[in-house]
């Protein structure tokens, strides 16, 4: 049975919990209570809650493993509603008050699981790659049948429901710092203490939310000091100085290139009710980093290791000396080497009974044994375990020889197993960044090659492996390394020397450890069929034996063919021992078959984190015009254009959409339309040189235009293809202001300094953009030039503004400059003034106009209107494979000038290929509206087998003006092929035919803009 | 002109730091030869400020010279004295290679202050902004989480910060979401 | 994530303040010249393992484009420089060799 040690045993139980604070939480409906200090692992412990979940493949029983973030069983569901998180580990989450818990991957319930019988009918098929064996035939199983039931099956916890909102806030934080330290252990804190003497700037991090790791549990002095105390003394002294910062709750998460590294700091997890950020992802950039990350245990490899009561040795003194609980009354401890007796003694010490410690190696181990024994309890070499019982929690456990198959053996009743395969250095952010491993063989695990870290900016090494995390496995070692790492992380930061002085410290000396990677050394199949490598994905060492027979060699390989190390704890507990069975299984040495590639982050991070404060309102920017809240109060449907929002159309109550737009349509080309047009691109390009560059940057001539005119122009990139149009107006003699689309201003401002910065260096011309310095408003329709009289000011005559020229003046009072320029072919004038009168000026127009019948418009009626005058749109008839020749814009290519842009592009072979398809006008024979995108066929098929196509819709409408659908397209031969009818086959199966004719549907002369 | 009004108006916020829209402000965009003796000259006549070094701001009673690259200076001044401060210059430069133009109304410009600005913007910014690195008349121009910005620090310990107008709401609100109350660091001196 | 010095305004800036522009140091060929030479202008690209010689602007900063010399397996940087210039300086040409001695780039060396 798993309790809480009674308070009298030991003042050394608990030393983390305050069993003056009781709290309540809920694990699976049931209320249950722990202390203030418990995790939800040591309190479920507590309440005998040994079954905590059950496993991924075979449902299999599963218990407390672990008693930190390696823990692979002890996934749940925490929280609820909006605050709801799948696969949270018990061992990581701090106990707080009102805790709702729920076991994952069970039903219907965790006690009476009905997967349970994957386990007891199918083990035996469910081998490594066996859905990809089982599931490929035959072929239409896959989508009806196989998928649906692996689907079912697949997935550990429940994703969050998708209509709630995360309720919680997150943030990032850019630090900078020399030295980073990740992990608070005493490693760490000396590495921290001896990098700070130096004067260097440092930053600490650790995961949990107490310093010193597992020294206060594993014993021995410091400076003639308990650990805690020395931890304690140094911690202080590092928050007292100025240079040295440090976080608890706060993960080193990833080691990235030049010194990045992320540190996921959790505030507020323990504390859900404290208001502010949950979590912060904090950006560090350091020029240092000191990886003191610890080391990690691993299990044995017996069959039945998986059964709830069977935990690492180092757990479940954790909990004891930590939280003052234990998984068991009578317990029994398995090893190969020195460090498990630490366990065997706490547990006695705490009042347990240890019945025996399974010691595998031929002569057992030195000083710790012989505690051991002196405290009377049982230990045997040369010994194993054969089995422990399947069921819920641990009842009874079979012993042999090491040195066996097992087939004599002994049985013994314990509620508890205690295990140690030896341990792991935590080489994962080391590893991150290209850090290099070597294979310790008398410690049996890889460690950092101190001569092949990971690189930085300068080619040297930025990451420095100390304590434990670099195989320093003893308490003296581990504190004397992180001193060593402290002086070299300080200096190679560019700090004075320090000498890496380490305080004495009095550990016990540990016999060697012996690598055993099968208990017993001879285990037949059906005990190697219930022996786990991998808890949470459910690998046993008889799937990566299998693999290897099957041919996979490489680790890489066999990791994804039997999920060994995939699951969400990264076989943080499984990989050693796995590659050991591989290289066995291949004959090869453990070095020679290698490590799988560490990845961060190190353990699971929130998408929160990641995502920081973009959500909500600040998910992403959106751009507003000066005349964004006026639209958005009268009807703006509005429509994304890049990030700007745009009004598609001004709704008004009672209207669809559709019937807005035919009514802005019909309006404007019979009264009076305004639009919004201020997102328009505009650049200032002055200088000397400048009307040279524009001759480069356009196809059209521009040099050549007057002070005061406006000609509409073409860009092209390079290779010829069409990205930009617009109108530019000569201001001055050296000053030119260019007009691009509303997704152009920025591209083509880049474009422009790359240009003059990167080729042209030499040309004096400065660009300015200037978009957003003013709001622009189209005034546009017959009656464009009433209104602007009718403000008053400049004289917009035709005679004093004709079209294609600008003037500056006032224009009822406002500063205004005003463009005699038509997108849609009716008399329209672009009006600009300073943004910050836009909406006064947009309110006076609206005012002046109403006898005029005025009337706002959105994107899809400036859209309609210039589709009706054979107006090309890029991004509607360009698509980045468009040249102007496609288009019938050969009249915008200048033949005077030696070269633009695209120029020598124009006469590669395939632009001047009279295949290419050609802007045409379509009008669909029943008046309907084509599909936008859709696809002309001819005759024949392609290679594939489909249809030949001819061509393609590249805008579609319903025009009100002329009461049926227009569109435009690209077709091949199209302008010789006026008056033919061709198919365009719909989505929806319906085939629409379309005559081809004049893109131009509207005022073919060109009247109306010319009043 | 009484009808124009800045980005957003003079909103304001206050958390750790405090956010305020500065409202109407006056800008120019000055591009030249900073080396220059004439172009100098010229920038002292307008302004009262010498060109500012690298990464720079030159404060002269109300107005500002900012250093935004090695040909381009930011000048703030009041909203209704840049068009004719914009004139100056261009007379003063006229025959010189040089572009003065008026973005007053392209930008939206904040003043962020109180104890929590250097760790609201380090939460926004991939800048190192503290006090050892970040002092009294440096500026930096960086992103702002997803939009761009320049960001300098005063003589009296405010911040100012200038983002393109469009985004003047967005880049508000994203101030006020790092300055949130309770989301002190405690990190940066 | 990358840091290079931009040398126009100083700044060590991270990547996310920057926009790569490919290659660098292409020769720009128009009107009058050969097919194999405008394509190769346009499409032909060095592609490294090891020493490259690259175009990137401080996008998100001050706005001037400018040109890195980097070792694309470690992202060793050995220099950044002016853009406004058809080859690396001998200095940037120095610190490549001091690192990599014997590399060679289109026809540096």
């Amino acid at each position: 049975m798993s309790t809480r040690i009674a308070s009298s045993a030991s003042d050394k139980f608990g030393r983390l919990i305050d069993r003056s604070q009781q709290i309540t939480f809920t694990f699976n409906g049931n209320t249950m209570t722990g202390h203030a200090g418990d995790t939800l692992a040591s309190a479920l412990l507590a309440n005998d809650q040994m079954l905590v979940g059950r496993s991924f493949k075979y449902h299999r029983p599963r218990g407390l493993v672990a008693s930190g973030s390696e823990e692979p069983n002890a996934l749940v569901g925490l929280g609820r509603d909006n605050r709801f998180e799948p696969n949270q580990r018990a061992t990581t989450t701090e106990l707080f008050q009102g805790l709702h818990a729920q076991s994952q991957n069970h039903w219907p319930s965790l006690e009476h699981d009905i997967g349970i019988l994957n386990s007891k009918l199918f083990a035996r098929f469910l081998t490594a790659g066996f859905y990809y064996k089982m599931f490929i035939h035959p072929r239409p199983f896959w989508k009806h049948i196989y998928e649906p039931f692996i689907r079912h099956s697949a997935g550990l916890g429940k994703a969050p429901d998708k209509e709630l909102k995360d309720a919680d806030t997150y943030e990032h934080f850019y630090f900078f710092c020399d030295v980073l330290v990740i992990g608070g252990g005493v490693a760490g804190l000396q590495a921290a203490k001896t990098a700070a003497a130096s004067g260097a700037k440092v930053l600490v991090l650790e995961q949990n939310a107490h310093w010193g790791g597992r020294a206060p549990v594993d014993g021995g002095l410091i400076d003639g000091k308990a650990p805690e105390v020395w931890i304690e003394e140094t911690r202080a002294a590092l928050a007292a100085m100025d240079n040295v910062t440090l976080r608890d709750r706060c993960m080193g998460s990833g080691v990235y290139d030049h010194g990045y590294a992320l540190g996921y700091e959790r505030l507020t997890d323990h504390a859900p009710n404290q208001g502010g950020p949950r979590h912060r992802l904090w950006r560090i950039r350091t020029k240092q980093i000191v990886t003191a990350t610890g080391a990690i245990e691993r299990p044995l490899s017996f069959a039945g290791n998986d059964v709830p009561g069977v935990m690492l040795a180092s757990a479940m003194r954790d909990y004891a000396v930590n939280w003052g609980v234990t998984p068991g009354q009578r317990v029994l401890v398995a090893t190969n080497n020195d460090d498990a007796y630490r366990t065997a003694l706490t547990m006695h010490e705490a009042g347990v009974e240890v019945v025996c410690v399974v010691d595998a190696r031929p002569n057992g181990g030195g000083a710790l044994m012989d505690s051991a024994k002196a405290a009377g309890i049982r230990v045997e070499t040369n010994y194993a375990i054969k089995k422990v019982a399947d069921g819920k929690r641990v009842t009874k456990v079979a012993l042999c020889a090491q040195n066996s198959d097992g087939k004599d053996f002994e049985e013994v009743e314990v509620d508890a197993v205690a295990m140690s395969g030896g341990w792991s250095p935590v080489v994962h952010l080391w590893s991150h960044c290209g850090g290099k491993l070597n294979w310790d063989e008398t410690q049996a695990h890889f460690r950092p090659d101190a001569n092949r870290p990971p690189t930085s900016h300068d080619g040297q090494g930025f990451v420095i492996a100390a304590g434990s995390a670099n195989g320093d496995m003893s308490l003296a070692d581990s504190v004397t390394d992180g001193a060593v790492a402290g002086a070299k992380a300080a200096e190679a930061a560019g700090y004075p020397a320090q000498t890496a002085d380490a305080p004495a410290c009095t550990d016990v000396d540990e016999a060697p450890m012996l690598a055993v990677w099968s208990m017993p050394a001879q285990a037949g199949i059906k005990l190697r069929m219930k022996t786990f490598l991998d808890y949470q994905n459910d690998v046993k060492v008889s799937d990566v034996q299998l693999a290897a027979r099957e041919g996979y060699e490489s680790v890489e390989h066999t990791k994804r063919y039997t999920t060994l190390g995939m699951a969400t704890d990264q076989g943080k507990l499984s990989n050693i021992n796995g590659l050991a069975v591989l290289a066995d299984s291949l004959g090869m040495d453990i070095p020679q078959v290698g490590t799988t590639t560490f990845r961060p982050p190190y353990h699971p991070i929130s998408m929160g984190a990641i995502g920081g404060e973009a959500r909500g309102e600040v998910f992403q920017p959106v751009r507003k015009t000066p005349i964004y809240d006026w639209n958005e109060a009268n009807g703006a449907d509005w429509e994304p254009v890049g990030q700007w929002r745009r009004p598609f159309a001004y709704v008004k109550s009672g209207e669809t959409v559709q019937e807005a737009v035919n009514r802005e349509v019909k309006n404007t080309r019979e009264n009076l339309g305004l639009l919004d047009a201020s997102t328009l691109g505009k650049l200032i390009v002055k200088g000397p040189d400048a009307g040279k560059f524009l001759d480069m940057l356009y196809t059209n001539m521009m040099s050549s235009l007057k002070i005061g005119k406006c000609r509409y122009g073409l860009m092209c990139s390079e290779n010829g293809f069409l990205t930009d149009d617009g109108v530019v107006a000569r201001i001055d003699e050296d000053t030119w202001l260019c007009h691009t689309t509303t997704g152009g201003a920025d591209t083509i401002y880049a474009h422009m300094e790359e240009w003059l910065q990167t080729e042209w260096w030499d040309w004096k011309v400065y660009v300015a953009n200037v978009t957003e310095q003013f709001a622009q408003i189209a005034v546009v329709g017959p009656n464009a030039r009433k209104v602007l009289e009718k403000l008053g000011g400049m004289d917009v005559s035709k005679d004093a503004l004709p079209f294609m020229e600008w003037r500056d003046g006032t224009i009822g009072g406002f500063d205004a400059r005003a463009y005699r320029i038509s997108f849609s072919g009716e008399l329209s004038y672009e009006i600009a003034v300073p943004a910050s009168q836009g909406q006064a000026f947009w309110d006076a127009l609206m005012e002046a106009g109403a006898e005029f019948g005025v009337m706002p418009y959105g994107t899809e009626t400036l859209h309609i209107l210039r589709a009706e005058k054979g107006f090309i749109m890029i991004g509607d008839e360009t698509d980045g494979t468009v040249i102007p020749q496609d288009l019938g814009l050969h009249w915008a290519l200048s033949k005077k000038k030696e070269d633009y842009l695209g120029k020598r592009a124009h006469l590669r072979s395939h632009m001047a290929d009279p295949d290419r398809w050609q802007l045409v006008g379509l009008e669909t024979v029943d008046g309907s509206v084509l599909p936008d995108g859709a696809y002309a066929v001819g005759g024949g098929v392609n290679g594939n087998g489909q249809r030949n196509t001819i061509g393609r819709v590249t805008s579609t409408y319903y025009s009100s003006n002329l009461g049926r659908g227009i569109a435009m397209g690209l077709v091949k031969h199209g302008p010789k092929r006026m008056g033919e009818v061709i198919e365009f086959p719909g989505t929806d199966g319906t085939i629409y035919k379309a005559k081809i004719v004049d893109p131009v549907v509207y005022d073919k002369d060109g009247e109306k803009q010319n009043v | 002109m009484s009808k124009a009004v800045s980005a957003l108006n003079g909103a304001s916020f206050s958390g750790m730091a405090d956010v305020i829209e500065t409202g109407l402000t006056g800008m120019i965009t000055l591009r030249g030869a900073l080396s220059d003796a004439t172009f100098q000259q010229a920038v002292v006549d307008a302004t009262g400020c010498a060109v500012p070094a690298q990464r720079k701001v030159i404060q002269v009673g109300g107005n500002v010279v900012v250093w935004m690259s090695p040909d381009e200076l930011l000048i703030v001044t009041d909203h209704a004295k840049a068009p004719a401060m914009v004139d100056t210059l261009s007379a003063a430069l006229k025959g010189q290679h040089a572009l003065a133009v008026n973005v007053s109304d392209a930008r939206a410009c904040f003043t962020l202050k109180g104890v929590g600005a250097r760790e609201t913007l380090a939460k926004v910014a991939p800048v190192d902004f503290d006090g050892a690195a970040f002092s009294t008349g440096d500026v930096r121009r960086s992103r702002l989480a997803q939009v761009a910005g320049a960001v300098w620090l005063n003589a009296d310990g405010s911040f100012t910060i200038v983002c393109f107008r469009s985004v003047g709401q967005y880049v508000f609100d994203l101030l006020k979401t790092a300055a949130h109350p309770l989301s002190a660091v405690n990190a940066l001196g | 994530m990358l840091i290079l010095e931009c040398p126009y305004c100083g700044v060590n800036a991270e990547e996310t303040e920057l926009s790569a522009g490919g290659e660098a140091h292409l020769k720009r060929f128009g009107p009058g010249s050969s097919d194999d030479n405008f394509h190769d202008y346009l499409f032909v690209r060095e592609n490294p393992r090891g020493v490259h010689l690259e175009r990137w602007r401080h996008a998100n900063g001050c706005g001037k484009w400018f040109h890195a010399a980097r070792c694309t397996t470690t992202l060793e940087v050995f220099g950044t420089y002016s853009a406004q210039t058809t080859e690396p300086p001998q200095e940037i040409k120095d610190k490549i060799s001091a690192r990599r001695p014997g590399w060679s780039w289109r026809e540096f060396s």
